[in-house]
């Protein structure tokens, strides 16, 4: 029975891949270990190796392929003594399964498992949810939208301030000759060389505090985290050098500085890699904290926080980063820290989300529509300083209130919201303020766990039932 | 009151051998007596307002170290820039900030360095390069570090001085500074004042290596123990020190060997060490003194020396009438300076 060579999975989040090129030829002999295709990603290029012994029977899907999702058959090895009438064997079932395999990814990692752990009544996600919203009302009306990752968004974003203020620099691990960890600072290298974008040791401590250093003495660093996680090691600089300085100096001495990196749970990587940090960082006065879920708003903030004059903690997302929204092509494309939108108007339910969130809070809308519930969801995009005043309006019209996170719920951004919505819309509101929020637990490795740990979009669309009393 | 830089004040000449510091000019000495006897003044002043009530919180005296700052200050430029941890008094008054403002902020005024809400611990002067005033012990070596890789960004020739103690000198962001340091080479002295004792803790009980002028072998960044009592002796070494950063050479330690007389602060016990070692000290090596001796010796007029002592405490007494008068900050400031 000839060995289907299935297309791996370089990451825990990857999804799909290129085919970029087959090293071995069709008939040729193939000893295990030997590279036999290179694998391309928005994150990175990696080799195949043959785990198994034999002659390249078929090449199923020729190099140059887009978007092969992960586990699709990619080849196939036939054994001593087997031959090309074998191979019709292999790849019949594999045929069967292409339609499924071909389809676009799950919509988040913890989507994806769903159907295998029985988790709930959702079916199969489906594509990448396109990230449409109204486009910021800053945005010329005619403006043309360029398609793009959320990681080229905030590869622009930076490349473009660089091009613009020689002080503004990255540094962070494996930021340059790397790529970036996630490939977020692609090309950075190339173009504006070693003296500003700057690889560090591991010693988040240490260069998080000498970035804030260098901001003191007026330069505009970017201090790319690997993860937030990591960051817990430079907490102290954080908060007590970088958030207090300008005050405890009468405003004499502050820094502008942006403390960047992917925050909040990924993928099947556990709870020391899988904290949200929204609550944490927002809780400090001094500091900016940042949270988007669109590509546009990942550029027109990230722009915003590097030209902001204060330390500014910009929460990115792992899951999000390979996926694309439209971004208004635009000379200088910034968008103002601080104010919320509403990404879908409606009259029953206000449903406050931010970053990763929003792939829950936007189902929800979707599926609460179908029973006639019309959501008004509102993205945060900054979490200090809270737009307190969009999401106040609309539950002060709807009159009822869902907030959606991964982080925790004791003392989390939900919790400051429904403190809000109670001090500035307690007589409007018709029912008490839910959170759906990641549970209670630190994230847990098995694929099954983990999904339970996560809000998901059906916790959403019962909390928001539950306040419709429906 | 002005501490003379190094371009301002003649120098005598070489090295006298023996490893013997350099003579200073009397030019030099008396700008040493002046700053010196100004920070002694001050900090006692600062004592005695602590006593009174005027000064809150948390209050660490320089007293006894005197010779580390003005020393090293005789040997930066313009535009060096200075950092340093809680026991900060010294380094403001040496970087040539304002008494009054330094004492009114450690009363809580608003004539302060930071309008009153920094205090002891937290002031900073943009205009004379002077980064803080760090109250966590260890914070300001990055941030130090953070300084001179600006100036190497820039590409001027400006050096870092980071000041820390030999208790700072345990933690772990001490040595990721020195990794980095070295490996970008960045124009930074990292000046470890060994007073002995990390708060009550001596350091042969708190420090495996007790000679800190080898804590950056393993990161092959160069330093020497310094006589930090002998103010001279520290001049040498940071001219040394200096030349080594400025020719792009990477970092450099000065184990300054120092002493202080008072508690770790006003609320010291003192029960980590007798009163006889610190009389000693006091007897033996204090830098002021030394000064004050070799003027004598050199048939200097005691009446000029009773002069310069005389003007100090009037300065310091000036300070410290502003600082017990001026306003407190005004109550809208409380929400000002968090963001800008």
């Amino acid at each position: 029975m000839p060995i289907q060579v299935l297309m791996p999975a370089l990451s825990p989040t990857m999804e799909k891949g290129n085919l970029a090129k087959w090293l071995k030829k069709e008939g040729e002999t193939i000893k295990s270990g030997d590279v036999i295709a290179e694998i391309e990603t928005d994150k990175a290029t990696m080799e195949v190796e043959a785990t198994d012994e034999g002659t390249l029977g078929k090449i199923l899907i020729p190099e140059g392929t887009a978007d092969v999702a992960v586990n699709t058959p990619i080849a196939t090895i036939l054994a001593d003594g087997e031959n090309a009438a074998d191979l019709a064997k292999a790849t019949a079932p594999a045929k069967q399964e292409k339609a499924a395999e071909y389809a676009p990814p799950a919509e988040t990692r913890a989507e994806a498992p769903a159907s295998k752990s029985g988790g709930g009544k959702e079916k199969k996600a489906p594509a990448a949810p396109q990230i449409v919203a109204e486009p910021d009302p800053e945005v010329p009306e005619g403006t043309e939208m360029v398609t793009m990752t959320i990681r080229e968004a905030l590869r622009d974003a930076m490349a473009e301030e660089m091009r613009r203020d020689a002080d503004v620099f990255i540094m962070g691990e494996e930021v340059a000759e790397y790529q970036g960890a996630y490939k977020v600072t692609q090309g950075l290298l190339q173009e504006f060389g070693a003296r500003r974008v700057i690889d560090t040791p591991i010693t988040e401590h240490g260069f998080a505090g000498v970035g804030i250093g260098a901001a003191m003495a007026g330069l505009k660093p970017i201090v790319e985290f690997m993860t937030f996680n990591f960051a817990m090691q430079a907490m102290d600089q954080i908060i007590n050098s970088a958030a207090k300085t300008l005050y405890m100096s009468g405003g004499q001495m502050g820094c502008s500085i942006v403390f960047r990196g992917p925050n909040g749970a990924a993928a099947r990587v556990a709870a020391q890699h899988s904290q949200d940090y929204s609550a944490w960082y927002s809780q400090i006065p001094g500091l900016k904290v940042i949270a988007p879920f669109s590509a546009a708003d990942y550029k027109g903030l990230l722009k915003a926080a590097i030209r902001d004059p204060n330390p500014v903690i910009f929460l990115e997302n792992e899951v999000l980063y390979g996926h694309t929204g439209p971004v208004p092509k635009l000379d200088d494309y910034v968008i103002p820290i601080g104010k919320a939108r509403v990404v879908r108007s409606g009259g029953h339910v206000t449903i406050v989300s931010w970053s990763n969130g929003m792939t829950y809070a936007l189902k929800a809308a979707e599926e609460l529509a179908k029973e006639g519930i019309e959501a008004e969801l509102i993205d945060l995009r900054t979490l200090r300083p809270l737009d307190t005043d969009t999401v106040v309006a609309s539950v002060k019209k709807t009159g009822r209130a869902v907030t959606v996170e991964e982080g925790w719920q004791q003392n989390g951004v939900g919790a400051e919201i429904a403190a809000r919505i109670m001090e500035h819309a307690f007589d409007y509101l018709d029912a008490p303020v839910l959170r759906v929020s990641g549970k209670d637990v630190p994230m847990p490795y098995a694929a099954n766990l983990e999904k339970l740990a996560l809000p998901s979009a059906a916790e959403v669309v019962e909390a928001a039932k539950a306040v419709c009393y429906r | 009151m002005a501490v003379a830089k190094k371009s301002d004040v003649k120098e005598k000449g070489q090295d006298r051998g023996n490893g013997a510091p350099p003579e200073f000019t009397k030019e030099q000495e008396l700008v040493a007596l002046r700053a010196m006897l100004l920070i002694r003044r001050f900090e006692e002043k600062a004592g005695q307002l602590y006593g009174m009530g005027a000064i809150g919180g948390f209050c660490h005296l320089y007293i006894g170290q005197e010779a580390v700052v003005v020393g090293m200050q005789m040997a930066l430029k313009m535009g060096d820039q200075v950092i340093t941890g809680y026991r900060d008094h010294g380094h403001m008054l040496g970087t040539e900030m304002d008494p009054k403002g330094v004492l009114a902020e450690l009363t809580g005024r608003h004539g302060g360095y930071s309008k009153g809400k920094g205090g002891s611990m937290h002031m900073f002067s943009k205009e004379k390069n002077f980064f803080g005033g760090h109250g966590i012990v260890g914070a300001q070596v990055p941030l130090g570090t953070g300084l001179a890789f600006a100036n190497s960004y820039r590409g001027n020739d400006f050096v870092s001085l980071t000041y820390f103690g030999d208790g700072a000198a345990n933690q772990g962001q001490v040595y990721e500074s020195f990794n980095m340091a070295e490996l970008w080479k960045l124009p930074v002295i990292y000046v470890i004042e060994n007073n002995r004792y990390a708060m009550g803790t001596s350091v042969s009980r708190s420090s495996a290596q007790t000679d800190f002028s080898k804590r950056g072998i393993s990161f092959n960044i160069p330093g020497e123990q310094v006589d930090g009592m002998d103010i001279r002796a520290v001049k040498a070494a940071g001219d040394k020190a200096i030349a080594w950063c400025r020719a792009g050479k990477g970092p450099y330690i000065l184990e300054m060997q120092t002493y202080r007389y008072r508690g770790h602060s006003m609320s010291d016990p003192a029960k980590y060490r007798t009163r006889e070692e610190v009389d000693k000290v006091r007897h033996d090596q204090d830098p002021i003194e030394q000064v004050r001796n070799r003027l004598l010796a050199a048939k200097m007029d005691e009446q000029e020396l009773k002069a310069i002592d005389a003007e100090v405490r009037q300065i310091v007494n000036a300070a410290a009438d502003f600082a017990q008068h001026d306003a407190e900050p005004d109550p809208s400031e409380l929400y000002t300076d968090v963001y800008r």
